[in-house]
């Protein structure tokens, strides 16, 4: 029954205007701003409820469609649908976001008004990102998240907080404006900007790999790949809780849906050309950032290079289907590969979310985010410590949750496409047990450390609310992932099938 | 020969604010310093109305009279209403700056209304003595100003500086005009472009007369590498004569350039062509470098301009309807960005002080959250960030470009805008997240709230609906 009504208009409007009206309420009573911020976040989560229960999972077209001319002589289009690659992204959205304008509640005291509403106009632009059909509108809406997100580092993020936001402005910039101009480039080859009509669009070996290129820097940097990935680190530890987790969880998604959504089936030849490059920067993320992340002193900094080892996965998972393809004796490998990724994507977007939360937590009451400054928080907050447990777990891959599934799903695959490819992202399971647990080691067990840590109170039940939902979505997706996959089948079959065929 | 008296219908604008100027001159002369205000509003009266008779005159169709040197037609229309338009928001931001420091004269609207119907002038030119005419017109003007405030002496320094250079200029153009002249027979631009279309480009004289055109028309834009007066004019000038230079003659610049290069020397565009693309790649470049090392935020803000003025080059230089469009776009759109940009600045500024350096905008977002939000908006918009509507400028220009397989020409331009982001980013960041060093509460009247609020809003707004102005633009250049 939802099927004709606006519903992704709805999910990109209601919380660009209620974060606007958020805004416009000012800090007179917080209280009130809290609990409106909260409501529109919740009504946005409701909203975009029916995107899956009205889905139609046995097709590959693209639904909910909603088109409207926006700049008739350019033939610009407000042009939105979602398949079920996009899908399950604006879910995860939507339903992040709630986390996120909860667990500012008392802890985000400066402006709190003005941070809540940057979280909900966030929330609506990405969610505009993922549903955009037309190019231009998704570049809109793909650099329209820098401002939100520039400001929420840079008012409410720690010491080195401008250095950090700038560089994460300028470094995402640098990469999108290439891809505004291959946008352009296709536009004239094509007549619109209507990106399934790119997908259709024949074009030459070169010219896919210039275009492939431009593409490349946009998403590598957002993915963030090996070597343009060192903005994220510094954004991360800078970065307020809730940005933080909106950065790992959702906008690093935005460029793993960039590679599904325009590289490989724009450029299909560019990418077969060029996996090797791909996959080579994925595994070097996998294997040398895993290594990176085992010398962090910083809890932030660790999970925010583990993001980077985690996404190399997803970027691997994506990009191997072409020699797995090649391999003429081998049928399912490839669609195991991209359906890995994005499980990855989901997945990963859960737990990062909930270990950047847990350090949020840890830091609203010690101040620090140090790991030498902790040591036997499991003996002062108990319940807490369980559940920081169960996410390291978690982002180590341990069966039962969600980190395995992706992780399991793509070196499987990777073992059809090549023996070492597989080898080296199985090396995670090591390294990022390593670096995880040790960390948890560190962190939780052990003896009270000092004083601080002998302090400490256990999460309240807002904490408690948090953490555990996001614990119960890890669990219940690590136990039956088969929804979730069901959903984007007929879109990645499709997706398959089209990049198979060369444009040339 | 009989002499008949043509209809004045099409140039009732200019006559009209001709007359109220002269009018204003007078009055003036009666008025006693506090009543002052009546003459500030009837220049803003006469621009208004000067839009209203622009509408209702306007046709659809382009005639020319007096004996073909004026013309009438829909672009020229759409141009004059952004000027008068742009120009009354500059005489609003600037009434406060001019009364806390005793500049609040008549003289000064006598003046922005003769530069006024200079640009217009300008903008209806259809031969080469009118187009110069207007544009001397409007160059004593804004001389003029720059000195306005006759006992500062940065202001007379850039003063002169703008007047030697900018009379050189002058006769680099006229120089031009008398080559073109020399070498077609006319100075008209229909009969020019003919006589240019049949004797084709082997002419050395009139590459010649082009290349002087061109020279005057890059200094009146202030295209590098003609750029030398524009940071120490923007610098020295009061900054309500800087929103005045900075704003509404960036519009007349673009329609100089229509009428020089595309309406006299279309045929010539191959030639034209490649001078523009040095002028805009150079303007780019040293724009948006130079900027980065400006510590006073009007000479950071002239560096901008020459960065602007590269992009709106760039749309000249691709020669096809849409490319003019786009430029038409960017000179419309980038006037009200940079009216929003020193408005600003004069709103911080008071009597006695002048927020003319970057570290007084330190903390505005403390000091008042909406009026920051607004420079804000305005900023991302220079830098060409969505969904503000410098960004759809930058694209359309950019579309331009690669239409007509100029590729490498967008990639240099969307290179230096990654560089040009750095010191709008830098603004943000100074009203953001930095504590503010000066706490004194902002005060400007209710009319320059509004008209700031609705500027920055527009920012905004027109990037939600930019077809609002660029359809505009394309029937006025007859592309749509």
């Amino acid at each position: 029954m939802f099927a004709d009504w606006p519903i992704l208009s709805l999910t990109i409007w209601l919380p660009i205007i209620g974060g606007v009206l958020v805004l416009a309420s000012g800090d007179k009573s917080v209280n009130a701003t809290r609990w409106t911020a909260l409501a529109i976040s919740i009504l946005t989560f409701v909203a975009s409820l029916p995107l899956y229960s009205s889905f139609n999972s046995s097709t590959a077209e693209m639904q909910f469609v909603e088109r409207a001319p926006w700049i008739t002589l350019f033939n610009i289009e407000y042009y939105l649908g979602i398949d079920g690659i996009s899908m399950p992204l604006i879910l995860l959205t939507t339903f992040i976001t709630v986390f996120v304008i909860i667990a500012a509640w008392e802890v985000i005291q400066y402006k709190p008004a003005s941070y809540l509403a940057a979280f909900l106009i966030m929330e609506g632009v990405m969610v505009g990102v993922f549903s955009a059909l037309d190019a231009m509108l998704f570049y809109v809406f793909w650099e329209a998240m820098l401002i939100p997100m520039f400001l929420i580092i840079g008012v409410w993020g720690g010491p080195n907080r401008v250095y950090a936001t700038i560089k994460f402005f300028l470094y995402t910039f640098f990469g999108s404006v290439f891809m505004l101009v291959a946008l352009i480039y296709m536009y004239f080859q094509s007549g619109s900007f209507d990106i399934l009509a790119f997908h259709d669009l024949k074009l030459g070996l070169s010219e896919q790999i210039l275009i492939f290129i431009a593409f490349l820097l946009a998403f590598a940097v957002k993915v963030p790949m090996w070597p343009v990935h060192t903005w994220l680190p510094d954004a991360h530890v800078e970065a307020p809780t809730g940005g933080s987790v909106i950065l790992a969880a959702i906008m690093l998604k935005i460029g793993g849906y960039g590679f599904l959504r325009f590289s490989l089936p724009i450029s299909p030849d560019a990418s077969h050309q060029l996996d090797w490059l791909i996959i080579s920067l994925s595994l070097i993320a996998v294997v040398y950032i895993g290594f990176v992340a085992l010398v962090q002193q910083d809890m932030k900094k660790l999970i925010a290079y583990s993001s980077i080892a985690h996404m190399g996965f997803v970027t691997l998972g994506f990009f191997i289907v072409f020699t797995i393809t090649a391999n003429p004796n081998i049928e399912t490998g490839a669609m195991l590969g991209v359906q890995g990724g994005m499980v990855q994507m989901v997945s990963h977007g859960f737990i990062s979310a909930a270990l950047f939360l847990c350090v949020g937590v840890l830091y609203d009451r010690v101040h620090s985010r140090d790991i030498s400054a902790y040591g036997g928080v499991v003996n002062t907050m108990p319940v807490f410590a369980g559940l920081m447990v169960f996410f390291a777990m978690a982002n180590a891959g341990l069966p039962g949750t969600s980190g395995f599934v992706g992780e399991f799903m793509v070196i499987l695959a990777s073992f059809r496409a090549d023996f070492w490819y597989a080898f080296l992202a199985a090396t995670t399971l090591i390294i990022g047990a390593a670096y995880t647990l040790w960390m948890v080691k560190r962190v939780v067990f052990g003896e009270v450390a000092n004083d601080n840590v002998a302090a400490l109170q256990d999460i309240s039940s807002r904490e408690l609310l948090i953490l555990g939902s996001l614990a119960l979505a890890v669990l219940m997706l690590g136990l039956w992932p088969g929804p979730l996959v069901e959903v984007m089948d007929a879109s990645i079959a499709n997706l398959l099938k089209h990049i198979a065929v060369s444009k040339l | 020969m009989p002499f008949e008296m043509p209809s004045l219908i099409p140039v009732l604008p200019e006559l009209f604010i001709l007359t109220m100027t002269c009018v204003i001159l007078v009055v003036d002369l009666f008025l006693k310093d506090e009543q002052r205000v009546i003459s500030y509003g009837l220049a803003q009266v006469s621009l208004l109305l000067a839009v209203c008779i622009v509408y209702l005159t306007s046709s659809s169709e382009a005639e020319v009279i007096f004996y073909g040197s004026v013309i009438r037609d829909p672009m020229g229309d759409v141009l004059k209403v952004a000027v008068y338009l742009i120009s009354a928001g500059a005489f609003l931001y600037s009434k406060d700056y001019l009364l806390d420091r005793n500049l609040f004269k008549g003289e000064f609207y006598v003046l922005g209304l003769f530069a006024v119907l200079g640009m217009t002038v300008m903008v209806s030119a259809n031969g080469f003595l009118t187009v110069y005419l207007g544009l001397e017109l409007l160059a004593l003007s804004l001389y003029t100003l720059v000195a306005f405030d006759r006992d500062s002496i940065a202001g007379s320094e850039a003063a002169m500086k703008y007047f030697v250079l900018g009379a050189l200029a002058s006769g680099m153009l006229l120089y031009g005009i008398s080559m073109i002249y020399g070498a077609t027979g006319s100075i008209e631009f229909q009969p020019v472009a003919q006589a240019v279309a049949e004797t084709g480009m082997d002419n050395m004289v009139l590459v010649f007369g082009l290349v002087f055109v061109v020279i005057g028309l890059a200094f009146k834009f202030g295209a590098v590498p003609l750029h030398m007066w524009v940071p120490d004019v923007y610098h020295g000038a009061p900054t309500a004569v800087t929103l005045f230079i900075g704003s509404a003659p960036k519009i007349a610049a673009f329609a100089l350039a229509m009428r020089l290069l595309v309406n006299g020397l279309e045929p010539l565009h191959a030639d034209w062509q490649g001078m523009l693309v040095i002028l805009a790649v150079l303007s780019m470049a040293l724009g948006n470098v130079i900027a980065i090392a400006q510590t006073n935020i009007k000479r950071m803000l002239a560096y901008s301009t020459i960065s602007h003025v590269g992009f709106i080059l760039l749309g000249i230089l691709a020669g096809t309807s849409k490319g003019y469009t786009a430029a038409m776009f960017y000179s419309i759109v980038y006037a009200i960005m940079a009216l929003g940009g020193f408005g600003i600045v004069m709103l911080l500024s008071r009597r006695g002080f002048e927020a003319e350096n970057l570290d007084d905008y330190k903390g505005l977002h403390d000091r008042s959250p909406w009026f920051a939000a607004m420079m804000l908006l305005l900023m991302f918009s220079m830098a060409g960030v969505p969904p503000t509507v410098g960004f759809f400028a930058k694209m359309f220009v950019l579309e331009a470009v690669i239409s007509v397989n100029l590729l490498w020409l967008a990639l240099v331009g969307v290179f230096f805008s990654i560089i040009g982001v750095y010191y709008y980013l830098r603004i943000v960041k100074l009203m953001y997240f930095d504590k503010p060093v000066d706490n004194t509460p902002l005060t400007a009247g209710l009319d320059t709230r509004i008209a700031l609020s609705v500027n920055g809003l527009m920012m905004l707004a027109l990037g939600m609906f930019p077809a609002a102005i660029l359809s505009l633009c394309a029937a006025a250049i007859g592309s749509a």
